[in-house]
């Protein structure tokens, strides 16, 4: 566990309730100064709320914001040391970008402004455009011009509120890249909202998973992926194949013998919880091996669907209880398989987890929220 | 790289942060001088107008509230057909306006390209010039040593100045061989005069139209006329509202036109309430009459206000 | 055939526009005539005289500079009145918002005898004169509303993220209204000042009621020539106020069109 330094960015029991609707509900969040955070969850799961909570345009009902030892959360916004790129970047229309970027250290009385300005702009590679009005620029170019407005201030944390949406997709990662450097350059605290967890994963050095105003799971990249600990998680990032599993036996050299529909399974004793008699196994598509070669758990179906994605294969493979289990097999030359084939699927034991009885295996797959 | 951790349940931390909404004073502060203006000098004269209405006396006794109803009464015997007229007039107007104007506003919204600029500016100065001169010039026009008479004599179309005039006779339009000082060239005066009023509303709200809702029409086998019966016509209703308003509300109560473009068959409401007030000096019956007027007049804007709230109005 | 259909609209659209334009073309025109009688009726002898003898006619420019200065004065209050008024609607959650629009919204709907005789009304019973003061307050009267509704309109069209990015970026309330709302409410606010600026220039009914013989506005110039004779120079003024609006509107919209130029 990370001690809290001065300067690290900490939301504390904040709840934010909007007359019967709570879009936030009692979450507590520390995040290290620095480091590049991303806030993870559907549309309305309360993600941006948060964000403007830490920014101050909006007053949480109940909790403090806390940033170092400094409790922010009755601070103004424009007496905060925190910044925001907007979602539809809110440049200023009427001032060109030279001003634009510099209206912050103006406001402060920066006298310095000019030089800091023309290094912003340098940062995110737009030394050239100063002169022009925001509605001369295209979109890319606008949402970097939103960055460097924010990061001329160097805030203590800068707030990013889906910035990439509307760019397209080739420009969009070219920019993940780039706001990766530039953080890890300047080295202050990001704060990212989006909805695209792929994105997510690409930028954050740590994810917090937010639905219906709570935080899901908190974690870095690799833990949240391969240790889900609700189905929400284990469904919103990435895909996710869920079998309803009996527990059979105890624990014998880590492996616990275990069955679905008839089939004979083992599955891996670490996070199982004690106890239990039934528990989902999760098994992501990328784990799951067309023959034999996978490891000693099988299972056979028919494939009912092939995609071919360029990178990889994507089937689907309906078992005989009527489930269909995604696999996602890379395209390295191995034999593919057609729609119509019966197929064995295998897997290792340790390529899978655990989620509790409880949870409910379709959380986290709807396209839009509720 | 450090990592985030998710701290335990905190226990409860004091309400410093509940806050509770401030009777925000600054609202009220930005309306006051403004509607205190109003209140002063649109409110109060209003309403004493509709005291006024119910008195008796005269000038030089002075007046006394008797709640004399029969002033009303007495008022709409007497001119109930300028009433008419003016409602008749004013509507009549409040249509050519729609039907020039509807074109035109389209016509700039979607088929000028680069001059749409150059046309609204064209449609909106005359405006800014006197209404008065304006109006004048339409005598210059019409009048039998006028424009108009030059014109089709000169190019030898006299005949269908003829045919036209005969045309306004049959409809009771024109009294007998003048286009000037008959109810044509009043009813002309202000459909021209309130054009503006209404081309730009409409333009307003057509220039928002989208095109592609028109191609989606036409690919699910809709003919022009039905484009425009289903999908243009319903969605510039708005438009067509506050345009019908702003024309046929002032129109009502309009007299210029009348004066300057017609004859003493063509006497609006406006002109009798004037002259009640500043020559007869009927005072009661005078603010009577206005409030008939404005009645009529604001009965039209409840039916509008019903369907669309008040925010809508200003 | 087609083509008359394919283009209708234009063509109407042309033709109605003709007749927007042509009284004020005729105005120009007859401005150069030398008419042979009181009226301006036929064309006579093409001349410059009244053109060079603007003010010959007695009292026409008088009652134009007063025109211009009630016009002005006029105009400045209402906007400064209006603005504040728009805002308060355009941007504040605030009790008595029906009330207001009601309020705001009568003065449109209302005919110009009804205002003008019942704030004679008022004035003879508070004793005020009539003349040039309560020409002033009519005239401010009525226009406010004009303006609350153009600032409105631009006020509520104000982008809110705009004002929350400068409070994000150190803003305080007064700066962000100088800085950032103020700069691109403007045109909207010298819209409603132009249009409260015509309104009052161009008012017969209402000023009529409220003036003396001492007052006499432009308008009631007019309406008196049109009994009694109408001079050339009256063409010529028409003339003028035309041409100049459209050279200001002109302008403005260059202005902002070299603003807003899209590379």
């Amino acid at each position: 566990m990370a001690t809290s330094g001065a300067g690290d960015l900490r939301i504390a029991g904040v709840t934010k309730t909007f007359e019967s609707f709570t879009a936030v509900d009692d979450i507590d969040l520390d995040i290290p100064r620095g480091s590049f955070f991303a806030l993870l969850g559907p549309s309305g799961c309360g993600k941006t709320t948060t964000l403007r909570m830490v920014a101050g345009l909006d007053a949480p009902t109940r909790g403090s914001i806390l940033i170092g030892d400094r409790d922010i959360t009755t601070l103004k916004p424009h007496q905060r040391n925190v910044n925001t790129v907007f979602q539809s970047y809110a440049l200023f229309p009427h001032l060109d970008v030279l001003d634009n970027v510099a209206f912050g250290l103006r406001r402060r009385g920066d006298k310095d402004w000019k030089t800091k300005t023309h290094e912003a702009l340098e940062l995110v590679q737009l030394g050239h455009i100063s002169g022009k009005k925001p509605a001369q620029l295209s979109g890319g170019m606008q949402q970097r011009v939103a960055l460097a407005r924010a990061l001329v201030n160097r805030p203590d944390v800068l707030l990013l509120d889906e910035p990439l949406g509307a760019l397209d997709l080739k420009l969009r990662r070219q920019m993940q890249i780039e706001l990766k450097r530039i953080q890890s350059e300047v080295g202050l605290t990001f704060v990212h909202v989006t909805h695209d967890q792929e994105e997510a994963m690409t930028m954050a050095d740590s994810i917090a998973v937010m639905n219906a105003g709570k935080v899901e799971q908190l974690g870095d990249c690799a833990t949240l992926y391969e240790h889900p600990t609700s189905a929400f998680v284990a469904n919103f990032l990435g895909q996710s194949n869920l079998l309803k599993v009996a527990i059979l036996g105890s624990a014998d050299d880590g492996l616990v013998p275990a069955a679905t529909h008839g089939t004979a399974l083992s599955i891996s004793a670490e996070h199982l919880p004690p106890g239990a008699t039934e528990v989902w196994l999760g098994v992501r598509p990328e784990k799951l091996h067309l023959g034999v070669g996978g490891g000693p758990n099988r299972l056979e179906g028919m494939v009912t669907d092939a995609s071919f994605t360029g990178v990889a294969t994507q089937y689907l493979v309906r078992m005989p209880w009527g489930q269909e289990l995604t696999v996602t097999q890379p395209n390295d030359g191995s034999g593919r398989a057609r729609v119509g084939d019966n197929v064995t699927l295998s897997w290792s034991p340790r390529q899978g987890f655990i989620l509790p009885a409880s949870e409910a295996a379709d959380a986290g797959t709807e396209v839009e929220g509720g | 790289m450090a990592e985030a951790v998710l701290r335990a349940p905190r226990r409860e931390t004091p309400s410093a942060a509940v806050r509770h909404v401030r009777r925000n004073w600054v609202p009220y502060l930005l309306l006051a001088p403004g509607l205190i203006w109003l209140l002063i000098f649109f409110a109060v004269p209003t309403l004493s107008l509709a005291s006024q209405s119910l008195q008796t006396g005269d000038v030089d006794n002075g007046f006394v509230l008797t709640w004399h109803w029969q002033t009303y009464t007495d008022a709409l015997s007497s001119y109930w057909s300028q009433l008419l007229r003016s409602l008749v007039y004013a509507g009549v107007a409040t249509l050519l306006t729609l039907l020039f104007g509807y074109p035109l506003a389209w016509f700039i919204a979607h088929r000028s390209g680069r001059w749409k600029n150059f046309l609204l500016v064209l449609v909106i100065a005359p405006f800014f010039t006197s209404f008065l001169i304006r109006t004048l010039a339409w005598q210059t026009i019409l009048g039998d040593s006028g424009l108009l008479v030059d014109l089709t004599q000169l190019t030898h179309t006299t005949f269908l100045l003829d045919g036209f005039k005969a045309v306004l006779r049959a409809l009771g339009l024109i009294a007998n061989d003048q286009l000037l000082f008959s109810p044509f060239a009043v009813i002309s005066g202000l459909t021209y005069n309130f054009l503006p009023f209404m081309v730009l509303p409409l333009y307003a709200n057509l220039e928002r139209l989208d095109l592609r809702l028109t191609e989606a029409a036409a690919d699910l086998y809709a003919s022009p006329l039905e484009t425009f019966r289903r999908v243009i016509w319903p969605l510039s209703l708005p438009g067509v509202v506050a345009g019908t308003l702003l024309t046929f509300i002032p129109a009502t109560g309009d007299y210029i036109n009348s004066v300057l473009l017609g004859s003493t068959q063509t006497t609006m409401i406006g002109q009798v309430i004037d002259g009640q007030f500043l020559r007869v000096l009927d005072y009661p019956t005078a603010a009577a009459l206005s409030f008939v007027l404005m009645a009529l007049i604001i009965s039209v804007v409840v039916v509008y206000v019903r369907r669309a709230g008040t925010e809508e109005l200003v | 055939m087609s083509w008359i259909r394919r283009n209708l609209v234009v063509i109407v659209g042309l033709v109605v526009m003709v007749y927007v334009l042509l009284p004020n073309l005729v105005v120009i025109a007859y401005s150069f005539n030398k008419p042979n009688g009181r009226f301006n009726f036929q064309f006579t002898q093409f001349s410059f005289d009244a053109w060079t003898n603007a003010c010959g006619t007695p009292g026409i420019c008088d009652s134009l500079v007063l025109s211009l200065q009630i016009g002005v004065v006029a105009s400045l209050v209402a906007t400064v009145l209006g603005t504040m008024v728009a805002f308060a609607l355009g941007r504040h959650r605030f009790r008595g918002r029906a009330a207001t629009n009601l309020l705001i919204f009568l003065p449109m709907a209302t005919p110009e005898v009804v205002m003008g005789s019942s704030l004679l009304t008022l004035f003879i019973a508070l004793g005020v004169p009539s003349g040039r003061t309560t020409i002033l307050i009519a005239h401010i009267m009525f226009c406010l509303s004009f303006v609350v509704v153009t600032v409105k309109a631009r006020v509520a069209s104000l982008d809110p993220r705009l004002e929350e990015a400068a409070a994000d970026l150190y803003a305080s309330p007064a700066q962000t209204f100088i800085k950032v709302t103020f700069p691109l409410v403007a045109p909207g606010i010298a819209a409603g000042a132009l249009l409260a600026f015509s309104l009052s220039f161009d008012d017969y009914i209402i000023t009529n009621f409220n003036a003396s013989p001492s007052s006499v506005t432009f308008p009631m110039y007019v309406w008196g020539a049109a009994q009694r004779g109408v001079p050339v120079q009256i063409n010529v003024i028409g003339s003028i106020m035309f041409l100049g609006s459209l050279a200001i509107v002109a302008i403005g919209q260059l202005i902002s069109s070299r603003r807003t130029k899209v590379a």
